[in-house]
């Protein structure tokens, strides 16, 4: 990986903010990787050393992250924080050739050029006393600290995550320690219940009729999905809304969203909605603004890849935990 | 020498060197190329030296004009540029971004028969000369222990913190994105701010002793309150600037292919998405972009659209070209690159395909009735003139609202608009806390907003104590009674010179 010194006489993207020190002398460099876990080919967890952001952070919250000079700001959602640690948690699926390049370069020991942080209103922890906090995907990581919150409020925790399959499932046991119920959905039956998160939910809401509250983080179509099943039953949803952002910081607008008919910044009027008022035919269409754009990027990006025979490939510690 | 007057000076403006629109559309290279020094020398002859100068007042900084035009004058440049950055320590941008025609140019006597003097050109030139000379300011700064926060990198925070920095703070800017400048960075554009000026004039804060942390989103990583409280900094100024972008709510809006001035801005300015994929940030500019409003925002949008090849851009605005916020030279500029202005005419409706991205806009024509608030002529639509015309891109560039962040995460004082409310000193409701530029005004101009910091400024000074500084660094011209060990009668403060 490139070295990407991004300290410009005196102007530091740095870490540390109550001292001009820097902390453990790790130089004012960008942010420094401090471990990585490989869960599947495709999804990688990070953890991030950010002593400030991992005091600040909240469940619910995302941060924004640019890997070099030439790269874009993404935003992802928190997956874990550790103040005592010092380090942000992310966890990142390699879809585009943003996401990927990242799989591809950030190692343990490394450096990620600009990290922002933490944005978005965090996330609620009501006083419910029985709630379902659904995962799916990318979802399965920031839903965690949530159910991690709930189960510290006292509250009745009943986890539902899904993957397609039993290799990509990650973090059983983290889950099994703060929910009191705990569900597996696979696409393919491989690993717990056979069927969608939904199908968790269902059969969560026929056991327990006195759910107050399900939070539902993933993929749009599974939130959308989620909100739908909770509907008839009037049980109170919040969703986490991920759409395109560039600062994240209320200035661009390109996360806006259909909230009850009115236009929300995800940003900073988000990331947490009412999954029944949120319009998420129009958050998935908004979704595919850059679809052309992203393909051409990683097509190229693939091809020089293959060209420079640096095939991205999978390393860093294996398995998850 | 006998003294000047309006018949012996130069009756017209010196020349300076501008692209044709031809050339100036294919590239991102400054329109205005600066004047060279025989030039700069033919229009200092045009300033008449009033001795009451008008345009003094007039400029937002204070800005000893004749002073530093009588120094261009006695060749003595070094000079010229060091009385100018005891007002202003950015002249490379205002001299380019200032709109000095309502400014110390619009109240120039020389205006009342004969094209004002172009200060606004000079001071660039003077500024300019200074990067290329690589001159910084000779500040003889002695740390008063004082430590300053500043929430913002942009024209306001700096300002700011380039005062604070010269009275001996320890100053510390928080900035929210990975490069420092704020809307001279983001918003405005290459070809009329490069950013090589902008990394200049940042550069000679930085060697006052001046840290700024990027990738630093203040409220949220730490709030107002941490920041006098357990971050131990005696005072906080607050310029974040007005930000979030205005939409209008009518149908279509959320298609895709409609974004904000901002984020279209950002996306070029800051992210270079005009070098995709070279450079990571996809932009997907429309063959045809329809710009709403005509302001200096819209006016940079259209002009970016047409450098990244837009075929054809449009100015959609519901008044006409009398009552536009653009600076005339910004509008005359467009019109010269062959943007199409729609005047007097009103979005309606955005029309969208099959797959959602926009197709077309609906539009109604406007005319213009009795005066509103604003003292302008309030635009009415006329009944039946529904027209629609084709188009891939709609921008919105029709102001912005208050960044919601701080008020979300702080118990600052906001107005009924969600601006910061302060009072005539720019304190905030927060103690030793003071905010200015867009985030109490409301979208204004780089150069109000640095007004405002400077402003600030001087307010934190007083509350903190701090003997003022302002003449210390000149101590070849400051007067005895300002300088030595006095009191300097505008500040109400003591002074003192290290003299060397």
């Amino acid at each position: 990986m490139v070295d990407h010194d991004n300290r410009r006489d005196g102007v530091t993207r740095a870490r540390d903010l109550t001292s001009g020190a820097n902390m453990d002398g790790i130089a004012a460099s960008g942010f420094p990787i401090l471990a990585r876990t490989d869960f599947s080919d495709t999804t990688f967890l990070l953890e991030i050393y950010h002593p400030t952001m991992a005091r600040a952070a909240r469940p619910g919250q995302f941060v924004i992250l640019i890997a070099h000079d030439h790269g874009e700001r993404i935003p992802l959602t928190i997956a874990d924080f550790d103040p005592a640690k010092g380090t942000i948690t992310l966890v990142i699926q390699a879809v585009g050739k943003t996401t990927r390049e990242m799989q591809r370069d950030f190692r343990k020991g490394g450096n990620i050029l600009g990290m922002v942080g933490p944005m978005g209103e965090p996330s609620h922890i009501s006083e419910a006393k029985k709630v379902i906090c659904v995962g799916g995907g990318l979802g399965v990581a920031p839903i965690f600290p949530q159910a991690r919150g709930f189960k510290q409020a006292g509250a009745y925790v009943i986890g539902v995550v899904g993957f397609r399959s039993s290799d990509l499932i990650f973090w059983e046991d983290k889950f099994r320690q703060v929910c009191d119920e705990f569900m597996i959905c696979t696409d393919d039956g491989s690993a717990g219940l056979k069927g969608l998160v939904t199908e968790g939910i269902e059969a969560a809401i026929a056991r327990h009729p006195d759910i107050d509250e399900v939070v539902a983080i993933g993929p749009p179509i599974m939130m959308k999905a989620c909100a739908e099943a909770t509907r008839p039953h009037k049980i109170k949803t919040i969703v986490s809304l991920n759409p395109i952002m560039v600062d994240g910081t209320g200035m661009c607008g390109g996360c806006r969203v259909r909230v009850g008919g009115r236009i929300k910044f995800a940003c900073v009027d988000g990331p947490d909605f009412d999954g029944h008022d949120v319009d998420f035919d129009d958050l998935m269409t908004r979704l595919q603004r850059f679809k052309e754009d992203e393909r051409m990027a990683l097509e190229k990006w693939s091809e020089n890849c293959r060209r420079l025979a640096l095939e991205p490939s999978q390393t860093g510690e294996k398995g998850g935990s | 020498m006998a003294r000047k007057t309006i018949r012996t000076i130069p009756q017209e403006r010196a020349v300076m060197p501008v692209q044709e629109p031809e050339i100036r559309t294919g590239n991102f290279d400054e329109v205005a190329q600066g004047f060279n020094l025989e030039n700069a020398l033919i229009e200092c002859e045009r300033c008449l030296v009033c001795p009451q100068a008008a345009c003094i007042a007039g400029c937002p900084v204070g800005i000893d004009i004749p002073g530093f035009i009588c120094k261009i004058i006695d060749k003595d440049y070094r000079g010229a540029y060091n009385l100018m950055t005891d007002a202003n320590f950015l002249p490379a941008i205002c001299g380019r971004v200032c709109p000095q025609e309502d400014q110390c140019e619009g109240v120039c006597p020389v205006g009342d028969t004969l094209e004002p003097v172009a200060i606004g050109r000079l001071e660039r030139w003077l500024g300019d000369l200074a990067i290329a000379e690589g001159w910084t300011k000779e500040s003889h700064i002695e740390p008063n222990r004082f430590r300053v926060g500043i929430i913002g990198s942009g024209p306001a925070g700096m300002a700011c913190a380039a005062d604070l920095a010269k009275a001996g703070c320890a100053v510390t800017v928080y900035e929210a994105l990975h490069e420092p400048g704020g809307v001279l960075r983001y918003g405005i554009p290459e070809f009329r701010l490069p950013n090589s000026v902008v990394d200049a004039e940042i550069g000679n804060l930085i060697k006052l002793g001046i840290e700024i942390k990027c990738n630093t989103l203040a409220g949220r990583l730490f709030t107002v309150e941490d920041m006098i409280g357990e971050m131990g900094y005696d005072a906080v100024f607050i310029g974040t600037g007005a930000g979030s972008p205005r939409f209008m709510d009518i149908p279509g809006e959320n298609l895709n292919g409609v974004l904000s001035a901002n984020e279209l801005l950002t996306r070029c300015n800051l992210m270079k998405a005009g070098q995709f994929p070279e450079y990571d940030t996809p932009l997907h500019l429309g063959r045809r972009v329809a710009v709403i409003g005509s302001g200096n925002t819209a006016m940079d949008a259209m002009r970016v659209s047409l450098r990244l090849g837009a075929e054809k851009v449009y100015c959609v605005y519901r008044r006409t070209e009398a009552e536009s916020p653009a600076r005339v030279e910004e509008i005359h500029h467009a019109q010269e690159e062959g943007i199409e202005f729609h005047w007097l005419t009103a979005p309606v409706e955005i029309l969208g395909d099959s797959d959602s991205n926009v197709r077309g806009m609906k539009c109604i024509r406007m005319e213009l009735g009795e005066p509103d608030a604003s003292g302008r002529r309030r635009p009415e639509p006329i009944e039946d003139s529904e027209y629609e015309f084709e188009t891939d891109m709609v921008v919105y560039a029709i102001g912005t609202t208050a960044n919601p962040i701080l008020g979300q995460t702080s118990h600052i004082r906001l107005n009924e608009r969600g601006y910061i409310e302060t009072d005539e000193n720019l304190a905030t409701s927060l103690a030793g806390v003071y905010a200015g530029g867009d985030i109490v005004t409301g979208a204004a101009t780089v150069i109000l907003a640095m007004g405002a910091g400077r402003k600030a400024a001087r307010s934190i000074k007083t509350y903190l104590g701090i003997r003022d500084s302002e003449t210390a660094h000149r101590p070849e011209y400051a007067t005895i009674e300002t300088s030595m060990f006095g009191i300097d009668r505008a500040e109400r403060n003591f002074v003192r010179v290290r003299l060397e």
